[in-house]
């Protein structure tokens, strides 16, 4: 999808986070296109999911803002928040569930909580968004009764269970089979696609980023910040920082 | 995140010549938009065989929950519906579902009731198998503690002293207090009767022989399975959820000599210690009754002393025994049976308390007969 020139939809600018005084990330500055799939990449600790973390507004940047929408998420507050809140969705690492609901109660829970629509309607709506990630037969299902792939593309059906513009996942891939992890990725892309989400994608799976990425950046976890900007084809044929070349030509680090 | 419809969108449904129905959408179809939606169709659609036509013509966005009035529309009438006037893109949408099956309702949707046999038939079953299961764990158990009696440097002390110091000495203050407050109300309530005759100094009597024969035991024994077979089940519960007890058995180590021992054997060797603090409590209960009443400590020492023998408070205790070893084998056997998910840990932990607590009961009542035979 090319979103060239498009509004930004999501803007970080002069990002800096910190843990108990010890600085995680610092100068980070990115904009998100509407409609696009854009991917956060990094080895293991450089702070990928703590970026994440501060752009779905669970925890305060130590510096700088981050807008969605033009809204800063950190400093709302009651109303402003929730109506922020709304316009996104998010799926954890390990999915979330709520262990003690069925797969179609977990995904009619938001509705249940947030619009006065009538039983029904939210079976209806749920059940769609369940069948829309391949669900569809297993909605009476408990979440421990699922594997891991179902889990995730259930808890995507819940995230896009108010119809949020933006959707945040963590780790899509991790923990997956090749086979499942590819499914996972075509489902990406087609909901970008046909509805227009735009995505915001935590992973270090290669094959991922080439499947899905409009965009990437790439951080590192000794300079703190990002490190290479670009498609993932730019970044594999230019990249010049020595981690990025590692990165995609997978080296250890001792290489 | 309420939503608060930020435009506006609307349905009209009108019969068309020949029993069909037309239905007009306009404006935004989205969870903001369509409860009022719904609430209309549900007021104005009526019956038809026909098909219907659904002019989509006016409508300015539709997102995926839009869609699902759509096809609710599609679903109410036995002649589906046709989606005049729809974007390239709203086709794309309603594409992606499959018409026949948003037709049929959704099985996990139905709130049905079990009919009773079914559930009687289920919930014997589920006995059946609870006490296969505890069967299955009263052998593994004793099997385990014979081999740990007969090689007790094989058993975790590391792990029981642990376990002794959280269920034991963390414990002392709760069983002080309550021990305290049991033999303080037994005291007052029995002075209240006893004044009548004049008997008063016999409180001492009744609050030292109920202590120590029941109620100090009994009592450890409630606050043992609150705290400790409960947090025995959740430790051990959690690590089933996470794969911990299928570690233990793939380095071949049994997951009831590892992790049921230590803590049966803290258990059975707290809880007389405890019993012993909570008689302590309570006798010193009915002593600050026994002193309010204007008796000198001496006359309370000394009617104790009369009354009490060594084997009311050795019964005592032997059943403190049995009750500690009795609540931790529970806590470890209910954490062991712990299903997947995380409700799973819940549910185990509060099986465990109701359990300990059920055996509780019914080992004292068997205690007391069985005393009352032998005469103890």
């Amino acid at each position: 999808m090319s979103t060239n020139g498009a509004a930004p939809i999501i803007s970080v600018r002069g990002f800096e986070a910190a843990y108990r005084g010890d600085v995680v990330l610092r100068d980070v500055d990115f904009e998100v296109r509407r409609g696009e799939v854009f991917v956060i990449l990094g080895g293991s600790g450089c702070g990928k999911s703590t970026l994440l973390k501060h752009m779905i507004g669970l925890f305060e940047p130590a510096a700088g803002v981050i807008l969605i929408e033009g809204r800063d998420i950190a400093k709302s507050h009651g109303a402003e928040r929730r109506a922020i809140l709304a316009r996104i969705g998010v799926m954890y690492q390990l999915g979330a569930l709520f262990g003690s609901l069925n797969l179609l109660e977990n995904v009619r829970l938001p509705l249940e909580e947030f619009t006065t629509l009538p039983p029904d309607a939210m079976n209806r709506i749920a059940r769609m968004k369940l069948e829309i990630v391949g669900l569809a037969d297993y909605t009476g299902h408990m979440p421990a009764q699922i594997s891991g792939g179902m889990q995730k593309r259930a808890a995507i059906a819940r995230a896009m269970a108010l119809d949020p513009p933006i959707l945040f996942l963590d780790e899509p891939s991790a923990g997956l089979d090749p086979i499942t992890s590819a499914g996972l990725d075509d489902l990406i892309r087609q909901l970008s696609r046909t509805l227009g989400i735009t995505f915001v994608v935590v992973t270090h799976e290669l094959a991922s980023i080439f499947a899905i990425a409009d965009r990437v950046i790439m951080l590192e976890k000794t300079e703190k910040t990002i490190i290479a900007t670009g498609t993932p084809a730019e970044l594999r044929d230019h990249g010049t920082h020595p981690f990025v070349r590692k990165f995609f030509h997978r080296e250890s680090e001792g290489d | 995140m309420p939503m608060e419809p930020e435009t506006t969108a609307r349905i009209h449904i009108e019969a068309a010549p020949g029993g069909a129905a037309k239905v007009t959408v306009e404006g935004e179809l989205s969870v903001a938009t369509l409860p009022a939606l719904w609430a209309e169709l549900d007021r104005s659609a009526k019956a038809s065989p026909g098909p219907v036509v659904v002019d989509c013509s006016r409508l300015a966005r539709c997102d995926l929950s839009g869609v699902g009035l759509l096809l609710e529309i599609d679903s109410r009438y036995p002649g589906g519906a046709t989606f005049e006037g729809a974007s390239e893109e709203l086709r794309g949408l309603i594409g992606l579902f499959d018409r026949e099956r948003a037709r049929r309702p959704d099985p996990a949707a139905r709130e049905t009731v079990e009919p009773l046999p079914h559930q009687v038939g289920k919930a014997t079953v589920r006995i059946i198998e609870d006490l296969r299961g505890e069967v299955a764990f009263v052998g593994e158990l004793a099997s385990a503690l014979g081999a740990a009696a007969a090689r007790p440097g094989t058993v975790r002390w590391k792990d029981a002293l642990r376990v002794a110091e959280r269920a034991g000495v963390d414990a002392l203050p709760i069983v002080l207090l309550v021990g305290f407050l049991m033999g303080l109300i037994m005291a007052f309530q029995g002075a209240v009767a006893m004044k009548q005759f004049g008997a008063e100094i016999f409180i001492a009597n009744l609050t030292a022989l109920a202590i120590l024969r029941e109620l100090g035991p009994l009592m450890t024994a409630i606050v043992f399975a609150g705290r400790s077979a409960s947090a025995f089940a959740a430790e051990i519960g959690t690590m089933k959820v996470n794969d911990e007890v299928n570690a233990l058995k793939t380095m071949g180590l049994e997951p009831v000599s590892f992790l049921a021992v230590p803590r049966v054997v803290a258990g059975t060797l707290a809880a007389p210690l405890l019993a012993v603090f909570a008689n302590l409590a309570g006798l010193f209960g009915g002593l600050v009754v026994m002193l309010s009443l204007r008796f000198p400590a001496v006359t309370f020492w000394n009617q104790v002393m009369d009354t009490v023998t060594m084997k009311d408070l050795l019964s005592g205790l032997f059943k403190a025994v049995v009750f500690g070893f009795t609540v931790s084998a529970v806590g470890c056997l209910r954490g062991l049976q712990t299903a997947l998910g995380s409700t799973a840990v819940g549910v185990s932990t509060t099986r465990a308390v109701v359990t300990s607590i059920l055996f509780i009961v019914l080992l004292d009542g068997l205690f007391a007969v069985v005393f009352y035979i032998l005469d103890i």
